[in-house]
């Protein structure tokens, strides 16, 4: 097994006269729950949208399970890409299908068309989430926003992925249903032995989450490593970023996520 | 070429001696079993059930491998299972299932039929309801407007005025020019075996200016424009903007219906005009060419041949079709739920319900106007 399921080497982003990113260079570890961190604008989502191959670098390489992205045939790629499972931040359900056939349509769409077998799985996929079975026929509009997240992360958990994107999972969550959310991916983390990479403002989901945190600032990863070192280093931008008395707070609030 | 292989899955029947042993192996994962899922339902299926079943070779095992196996132990753990303690876990979860189904969707029943047509019946009804209301509240609110002398929509109206008319008149002319060198081509073929050449002004005159023309515009705007509105109101629906207008006290109808209405009326009876002239020209161009009927003769013929009353029923219709297409276009922009099939039905429904208003509107028009410049 390949140490890092992604790796980004050398990657440059330039978006007409801006660079967003000059040179980021980024191994995710196996098993690891990685948070990209940084300010408005310093180009965490796009790195995200990077790594699944949504955007192509001006300059670098990502590689995903140890292949270049975009290496390969057509299949080879496909079948890379079923190997992760992406979580949008709005949810980006199907609105013209119901639940199950969001859940149902990653199945349906390389092959599973046994429909008992379907059943069992996204009422597997739903219960995994917590959510109940009564959902299943309701469109995404009829949902709540927490809701809408949880049946997202049911369809990006519908391929057995080995490792999951979060495109700021807690983002339009209340307190309360942003911890119960975050309470969910460290459970499904620990059962599936899932690779995670998230992106974040929370520092809350920051602190509860991430066993290792990489801070983007300046175009460049600032620093790279679990979180009570980062917030040792000596930067101004870590220091405003962590040192504040509103991140000392949520900091030890996400802590508390039990 | 991957650069990790991993150990695929595999089914070994061991009958040696007392309980048949099934061994499995490998990788029981979505990825490495899909590929082949036929055979290994198969070969599961030629297993019995009760026999001692060992997993401990298999190195990795996702819900979907758990559930396959799950499935076929007809929802237990079979007696002599061996299991590797990390495999545990996904057992259990499939354990915790339980037996429930899933919500079923109900099929077709043999009342659905009617039920269907009932509701397609309350479905208009609540269109007009919805329609005559809209035509309320735009009165209301216009009523407000000229009572409290508020800000009236000016740049709004002639800003869709030049996107609704301006805009239109090259395919408006495209489209008319066409279909008078038709007209005028087929007609001209008729005519001509009756030696009733100079005729083809009357046809032309009458056919485009009191009819055709405005149909014709009509059915080309409700595609163009009235989709466009349809489409612009919804995706406003969508993303909350109607609801910021109104939070800040402003009337959506007024800054939005309002602007829409007015532009299209207005502009519909110059494009009409437009459309009729251009469709005339291509007419003229066509007898011309086939009857050998001079430009002169055409242009000095046709205030003979149509009554002026004929062009203001024209015109006057063409600004009736644009009040309507652009009521109708507002109405199923503001009914948009905040769905991508929402926005395409209401789109659709939209051009269909303008064309279908127009030609009925219009026969309502050939009725009211029967006595009115037509040559006795």
């Amino acid at each position: 097994m390949n140490d890092c399921p992604v790796e980004v080497r050398g990657l440059e982003t330039r978006f007409g006269q801006t660079w967003v990113h000059r040179g980021i260079d980024l191994a995710v570890p196996v098993g690891e729950v990685v948070a990209l961190v940084g300010g408005s604008g310093s180009g965490k989502t796009t790195l995200l949208r990077q790594m699944v191959g949504l955007l192509r670098p001006t300059a670098g390489d990502v590689s995903l399970f140890g292949e270049p992205l975009f290496a390969g045939s057509r299949a080879e790629q496909l079948e890379r890409r079923r190997r992760f499972g992406m979580l949008f931040q709005h949810g980006a359900l199907f609105s013209a299908l119901s639940v199950f056939a969001n859940v149902a349509f990653p199945l349906r769409e390389i092959g599973i068309t046994d429909e008992a077998m379907l059943r069992d799985l996204v009422r597997l996929k739903l219960a995994m989430v917590e959510l109940d079975a009564d959902v299943a026929l309701r469109m995404p509009a009829e949902l709540s926003g927490g809701m809408v997240k949880r049946v997202a992360l049911a369809r990006a958990l519908a391929l057995e992925p080995e490792l999951l994107l979060l495109d700021e999972p807690t983002a339009g969550l209340d307190p309360d249903r942003s911890s119960g959310f975050v309470r969910l991916i460290r459970a499904l983390h620990r059962a599936l032995g899932l690779t995670v990479v998230l992106v974040t403002h929370d520092l809350d989901t920051l602190a509860a989450l991430a066993s290792r945190v990489a801070v983007l600032a300046e175009g460049r990863i600032l620093a790279f490593g679990p979180l009570d070192e980062i917030i040792q280093v000596q930067d101004p931008f870590i220091e405003r970023f962590f040192h504040s008395d509103r991140a000392q707070a949520a900091l030890a609030r996400g802590r508390g996520i039990g | 070429m991957r650069p990790e292989s991993r150990p695929c899955p595999e089914i070994r029947l061991d009958d040696g001696g007392g309980l048949p042993r099934v061994i499995l192996t490998g990788d029981w994962t979505l990825r490495l079993l899909q590929p082949e899922l036929g055979r290994f339902r198969q070969q599961l299926d030629q297993v019995a059930v009760d026999c001692s079943w060992d997993l401990g070779g298999v190195s990795r095992l996702d819900s979907f491998g758990a559930l396959l196996l799950w499935r076929k132990w007809e929802r237990r753990r079979p007696a002599g299972l061996v299991l590797p303690e990390g495999l545990d876990p996904v057992f259990a979860r499939l354990a915790e299932l339980g037996d429930g189904e899933l919500p079923v969707e109900p099929g077709y029943r043999f009342l659905d039929g009617t039920e269907g047509v009932g509701r397609i019946f309350f479905k208009m009804l609540r269109n007009v309801v919805g329609f005559v209301a809209l035509i309320g509240q735009l009165a209301i609110d216009f009523a407000h407007l000229l009572r409290t002398r508020g800000h009236w929509p000016m740049l709004e109206t002639s800003a869709n005025f030049y996107k609704v008319g301006v805009r239109a008149m090259p395919v408006t002319a495209l489209v008319g020019f066409l279909i008078g060198v038709v007209l005028s081509y087929l007609s001209a073929l008729q005519l001509r075996a009756f030696g009733a050449d100079v005729f083809i002004v009357n046809i032309l005159g009458l056919g485009i200016i009191r009819e055709l023309g405005p149909v014709l515009v009509a059915v080309l705007v409700a595609g163009r424009s009235g989709s466009a509105m349809t489409a612009q109101i919804g995706v406003m629906r969508v993303t909350e903007e109607i609801d910021a207008l109104a939070a800040m006290g402003i009337s959506p109808y007024v800054r939005l219906v309002l602007p829409k209405v007015v532009a299209l009326t207005l502009a519909m009876a110059p494009l009409t005009l437009w459309g009729s002239a251009v469709a005339l020209f291509g007419g003229m161009v066509s007898a011309n060419l086939q009857l050998d009927l001079s430009f002169d003769y055409f242009v000095n013929a046709l205030p003979r041949a149509v009554p002026v009353a004929n062009l203001i029923i024209g015109l006057g219709k063409g600004a009736v079709f644009g009040l309507l297409i652009a009521l109708v276009a507002c109405y199923f922009g503001l009914r948009v739920k905040p769905n991508t099939e929402s926005l395409s039905a209401n789109t659709t429904a939209s051009v269909v319900t303008s064309i279908t208003v127009v030609i009925l509107v219009d026969a309502v028009f050939a009725i009211a106007t029967r006595s009115i410049g037509l040559p006795r």
